[in-house]
């Protein structure tokens, strides 16, 4: 890693978090109770847009795990999430009826967010179908895994995205609010994820599972990423470039071992396969809202007209973390 | 009561409460250091709400800093100021705030009683163990650490680098021997009052100020001056990770921690409510009266190292991604790669599925699909047969697939008419064994029935690739075990290669090989080389064929004359 390069990307982070602190006055604020906020609350930040029958559970979810408080940017809204999410005792809000794809997807406006009010907290970064799953979380709350990382001088966690599927067609079993979406969706593949490395950023590239799998069979290079690292002790300096996938200082790319080790981490369980799908990946189309011309909504369209069945006979059904942490898809590391 | 506790305490301090009330309510007096960073009005808070009990008492404040010499000095403090107002305490047991009894402190108060002399301090001589974790052994005693690590890491690492390189040595005050060990030990009051009031302490203190961190040290060190009688182990459970730092307890430990018989363990989690409340209510006897067993304990928290230093081999995954070379194991089980031999046998596969039990497979990398065993359009893992999404990354589809069958051996047909970019993955790998016959692409190419001149492009293409590929096999990087057996060769005598292959494939159904496979009919096989030949390309990797020798494919025995006599 050269000088040039470093100070490039130092310049690079330096662009992302001016661009931030811009598309932070889109931000309309609709509830701030960031007052309530402790100096050692865990807090989640996400995006959402008519998502209104994911969130009940999707906040029950973490208030378990132990998050103290949620944020959230609401991108134009119309079936009543907004209010939902305004009426919660532990959320602020804000919303935005400006162009999530020229957010770079929403990045800037979580970026810009963090910035301001997540500086020395341990900062959870999902998407309102993601549900973290961590070593011992059945038993041991995220506090638990925030400290120990604290205590072992780690600063980012990476939990690799793994997209969860029902068995037979997607809108066969319709969701309800408040119901576990995993209940539903409980599939998933175990061991056709290919890795590479990214050189300039220093983080890997995971692709593969379901979604290579049908829908970019003969373009895997297309296939979306699934490495992420959600979990990051934030300071205001830092930015996540593109998604959660990878951030600068590229030192927090750094979540895996290069020589044998492991390092532990986590899964963010992805439930995007339910009945919903068929409908948003229709008005994703028409918004063109998405990641590289929407080419993922795109070819799910193109497939699921056909066949909506993304389950198969080698397809596993998920356990708890300990089945995933034996596949070898996540890893407790040293923690015991 | 004869046992005094010293409990140095700088979080928490609601758990640290709770433990010196525990330790209180059982008789045991108690001497609190509170670490100087704690701000006036905790301190306060905290020591307030212990007023109520007598025994408890408050020693002056040091800053412990880790690795520093604070911590001994806040020590020395608080067990002076046990010693003097405890007359009839006969042990000091040194803990923290986050440590836990285990075990009810009646037996721990019996057990010493029945020691009254003993010391249990661990205690090694530096140059024997190589537990110190950075580098730093026996330079902690001969460098001089004036600053912080944690806080100074650039300086620190400078003035150790300084030092050795300006040939720095310090030495060992009164020719004491250094000695190492956990910084929590429980020492009898003889040998603790020795090394307070010893005449020489000053000089003792002046050098061990400097030295990289004391607290494992100090009192380690000149116990062994003192003691007439150490035994060189801790009382308290506690395990530190390859880094050095402790691990962690929770409530998920409740059993484990139970099943150790220790008397103390650190560190715990603060929020490890159920820890508490367990083993601070437990009755008297809810554990065994035994020696302390850490064993259990240990196994799990080593397993744990390991897999963070080592890992599972075979494994590529988001938090491990080995550099090459650095894979300690490239793959997660032993496999078998075949080459040539599907060509030569009409039955190879089915027949090395009977003779072996493992999962046999086609051309797991040819062009056009992976051809799996039984047909299967997929495998273990979801993985696909599509070859695009295979040739994506041939290397992590190989892995990937071992890794996935774990328990399940693994064998599969390879050729020069295949993808090649994995052919040196699997010469690296110790987990391959590569079985070649040369030269037996030709079979499928004698047999079929396209234009010669095809033939001919298709001929000089497949050797130029198996010759690359047998120049890897035979290179000195190659791990994998290979054999390798020119066509003309094998077909004198396949019984004896074929027996090998499966004895190193183990697990063989047949003790002894009783059916070959099925070889296929080479009758004109030489002729179909002498023509190719005759076209200008020479084929050379099946090795010599006779024009003439109308290779039977198994040549009928011919029965002895039967004489009459």
């Amino acid at each position: 890693m050269g000088i040039f390069r470093s100070y490039g990307l130092r310049l690079q982070r330096k662009r992302w978090r001016i661009r931030a602190i811009r598309k932070r006055r889109e931000l309309k604020r609709v509830a701030n109770r960031t007052g309530q906020i402790r100096s050692d609350d865990l807090l989640l930040f996400c995006t959402q847009r008519n998502e209104g029958v994911r969130l009940p559970y999707f906040l029950e979810y973490y208030r378990k795990m132990g998050v103290g408080h949620f944020f959230f940017v609401d991108n134009d809204s119309d079936d009543g999430s907004l209010d939902y999410l305004a009426d919660q005792p532990d959320v602020s809000v804000w919303s935005t009826k400006a162009s999530y794809k020229r957010a770079r997807f929403g990045v800037d406006w979580l970026n810009g967010l963090q910035m301001k009010f997540a500086h020395g907290h341990w900062v959870l970064t999902v998407d309102p179908d993601e549900f973290l799953v961590f070593p011992f979380c059945d038993t041991r709350p995220l506090r638990a895994l925030t400290d120990w990382l604290d205590a072992s001088s780690i600063k980012s966690f990476s939990a690799m995205l793994l997209d969860m599927y029902p068995k037979g067609r997607l809108d066969e079993q319709p969701y309800r609010a408040g119901q576990n979406p995993i209940d539903i969706a409980c599939w998933f593949d175990s061991g056709n994820y290919t890795i590479s490395r990214n050189p300039s950023f220093g983080n890997l590239w995971i692709q593969g599972g379901p979604r290579s799998r049908v829908f970019f069979p003969e373009e895997p290079a297309k296939a979306p990423a699934l490495n992420k690292v959600p979990l990051v002790k934030w300071d205001k300096r830092y930015a996540y470039v593109s998604s959660t996938h990878m951030l600068l200082p590229r030192g927090l790319n750094q979540v895996y071992d290069e020589w044998g080790g492991e390092k532990a981490s986590g899964v963010l369980l992805h439930a995007k396969f339910l009945d919903t799908f068929g409908d948003k990946a229709k008005e994703e189309l028409e918004r063109s809202q998405h990641y590289a011309g929407s080419v993922e909504y795109k070819a799910y369209a193109e497939r699921i007209k056909d066949d909506p069945q993304l389950w198969c006979k080698w397809s596993e059904r998920y356990i708890n973390w300990r089945q995933l942490e034996i596949l070898g898809l996540m890893s407790k590391g040293n923690w015991a | 009561m004869n046992v005094g506790i010293v409990m140095l305490v700088h979080t928490a301090l609601g758990r640290a409460e709770q433990v010196a009330r525990h330790w209180s309510a059982a008789g045991c007096p108690v001497v609190i250091h509170v670490d100087k960073v704690v701000d006036r009005k905790t301190y306060d808070n905290f020591v307030n709400a212990l007023s109520d009990l007598a025994h408890i008492t408050f020693s002056k404040r040091y800053r412990c800093e880790w690795g520093t010499w604070g911590i001994v000095q806040a020590t020395q403090a608080a067990s002076e100021q046990m010693l003097a107002q405890n007359a009839q305490v006969r042990h000091v047991y040194l803990a923290s705030g986050s440590c836990l009894p285990l075990r009810p402190v009646q037996e721990l108060l019996d057990y010493l009683a029945e020691r009254p002399q003993t010391d249990f301090i661990e205690s090694a001589t530096t140059s024997e163990v190589p537990w110190t974790v950075g580098g730093l052994d026996e330079e902690r005693f001969t460098l001089r650490f004036p600053v912080s690590w944690k806080r100074n890491r650039y300086l620190f690492d400078l003035l150790v680098n300084t030092q050795r390189s300006l040939g720095l040595r310090r030495k060992m005050p009164n020719g004491i021997v250094a000695h190492m060990g956990s910084q929590w030990w429980c020492l009898s009051r003889r040998t603790l009052s020795a090394i307070l009031q010893d005449p020489e302490r000053s000089t003792y203190d002046r050098f061990f100020r400097q030295v990289w961190i004391p607290d494992e040290s100090y009192f380690q060190t000149l116990a062994r001056h003192y003691s007439s009688n150490i035994e060189s182990r801790s009382l308290t459970l506690s395990k530190f990770d390859f880094q050095g730092k402790p691990h962690i307890f929770y409530d998920d430990h409740l059993q484990l921690l139970r099943r150790s018989d220790c008397f103390v363990a650190r560190k715990i989690w603060p929020y490890a409510d159920r820890l508490y409340e367990a083993f601070l209510t437990d009755a008297a006897g809810a554990m065994k009266k035994t020696e302390p067993n850490p064993g259990k304990i240990d196994r799990i928290f080593s397993k744990a190292v390991e897999r963070r230093t080592r890992g599972r081999s075979g494994l590529y995954m988001q938090s491990r991604f080995p550099n090459e070379d650095w894979e300690n194991g490239v793959t997660a089980a032993p496999y078998s790669m075949f080459q040539g031999f599907a060509e030569l046998f009409e039955n190879f596969e089915p027949w090395l599925t009977a003779a072996t039990g493992a999962r046999v497979h086609g051309h797991l990398f040819a062009t056009d699909k992976v051809y799996y065993a039984d047909g299967q359009t997929a495998i273990n893992g979801a993985l696909s047969d599509s070859a695009v999404l295979r040739d994506y990354n041939g290397r992590g589809f190989l892995t990937n697939l071992i890794w996935n069958t774990r328990g399940e051996r693994q064998c599969f047909q390879f050729g020069p008419a295949d993808n090649q970019d994995i052919c040196w993955r699997v010469a690296k790998d110790p987990n391959a064994q590569i079985s070649v016959i040369t030269g037996a692409w030709a079979v499928p190419l004698f047999r079929s029935n396209r234009d010669f001149a095809d033939i001919r492009a298709i001929a000089a293409n497949l050797q130029k690739k198996e010759s690359e590929h047998m120049d890897i096999l035979r290179s000195p990087y190659t791990k994998a075990r290979v054999r390798i057996w020119t066509m003309a060769e094998f077909i004198e005598a396949p019984m004896e290669p074929l027996q090998g292959i499966l004895d190193e494939i183990g697990r063989t159904k047949l003790s002894r090989l009783s059916e070959a496979p099925k070889m296929v009919d080479l009758a004109g096989f030489g002729q179909f080389l002498q023509n190719l030949k005759n076209q200008g390309m020479h084929p050379y990797l099946m090795g010599d064929f006779p024009v003439e020798r109308g290779v039977a494919a198994t040549p009928k025995a011919q029965r002895k004359p039967y004489l009459v006599q």
